[in-house]
């Protein structure tokens, strides 16, 4: 498994495209720059949502109506973070690919992502699906503290991935 | 002057903990980028409604009330971290391009924002819930958003030119 990755991470790294954005200077920081930009959006929208759904801020609107101007938002976001993130790991695969903080991101983003599709389908169905009850209050006060976490490590593990020994060796 | 003052400030307890501690400094640059994309994150969605783009049926007083409180506590937290950030390797930073640029960056958006806050807020009873908003807060809106977008640029273009991981 984790050969069969390394032998991807070393043909990706030889392919036209990735030796185009290594030998580039202003790629690499460029669409970093891109991608901190589109995290902007999203930790600006799921701040908000989550601090609203925890009561701190934001009380004069409804949980609907805040969730579904922010969120759509941060879904096109993703799809930037997604494109821009994956010229990076082009450009560098090793560095990326073969990174435990790496893959402690896509985890973390896997399930921040399932926890939001799920909270906003909920809302679909239901505009006032998460205040019905005073359990569906708590959990969605839960899923606000859950998901602002799950944001944070995503930060600090996308920092992390300049800091840590990548590539699996031989 | 300046050249004794940021060696003082490299020469400093803290900033030799910063440079010689292995995890300080990534995890002070993680603080500062959770900060920084909360702060533009924010200020993001005000500069839009100014613009006329989001949130157009929200009142602006309402919108800067509730969110900009947040932009403030975050830019604080921001301003502290990038200042340890700073003292590590403060004699490079202070000859830094990139580094100079985003602080004149900074000014010139507190410079903007501070013309607005003073000049055309006075009357935004008149203006709260309309758009089209005006054309001094749609060119307040559109610069502040220019500025803090090269702001994180510049920030960004920081590691690559300082040395250092990236």
């Amino acid at each position: 498994m984790l050969q069969s990755l390394h032998a991807f991470t070393e043909w990706v790294a030889n392919t036209p495209l990735s030796l185009l954005i290594q030998n580039v200077s202003w790629v690499i920081p460029a669409f970093q720059s891109v991608h901190i930009l589109a995290i902007c959006v999203v930790m600006g929208s799921v701040a908000l949502i989550d601090l609203r759904l925890l009561g701190v801020t934001g009380r004069s609107q409804s949980i609907s109506s805040m969730v579904n101007r922010l969120v759509p938002a941060v879904w096109v976001a993703l799809v930037i973070l997604f494109l821009s993130g994956s010229v990076l790991a082009i450009g560098e695969p090793v560095r990326s690919l073969e990174n435990p903080a790496f893959h402690a991101k896509m985890l973390m983003l896997l399930c921040v992502g399932a926890l939001t599709f799920f909270f906003q389908h909920m809302l679909r169905g239901d505009v006032a699906f998460w205040e019905l009850s005073p359990a569906r209050r708590a959990t969605a006060k839960l899923a606000a503290v859950v998901s602002l976490l799950l944001w944070v490590g995503i930060i600090f593990a996308g920092r992390w991935i300049a800091y840590t020994e990548a590539g699996f060796g031989n | 002057m300046i050249e004794n003052l940021l060696m003082w400030i490299e020469n400093t307890a803290v900033a030799v903990f910063m440079r010689e501690n292995a995890t300080a400094f990534p995890l002070v640059e993680s603080i500062h980028v959770l900060a920084l994309t909360l702060v533009v994150g924010t200020i993001g969605m005000v500069d839009l409604r100014l613009l006329g783009v989001s949130a157009r049926n929200h009142a602006i007083t309402k919108l800067t009330t509730e969110i900009l409180p947040i932009t403030w506590v975050c830019f604080g937290v921001a301003a502290i971290s990038g200042l340890l950030l700073f003292s590590s390797k403060a004699v490079d930073y202070g000859h830094n391009f990139f580094f100079l640029g985003k602080m004149l960056l900074i000014v010139v958006a507190a410079v903007n924002m501070m013309v607005f806050e003073l000049i055309t807020y006075r009357s935004v009873k008149n203006w709260d819930s309309e758009t089209p908003t005006p054309f001094a807060a749609k060119l307040a809106g559109g610069l502040s958003l220019a500025f803090w977008i090269s702001v994180v640029v510049f920030g960004r273009w920081i590691g690559f030119t300082i040395g250092g991981a990236f």
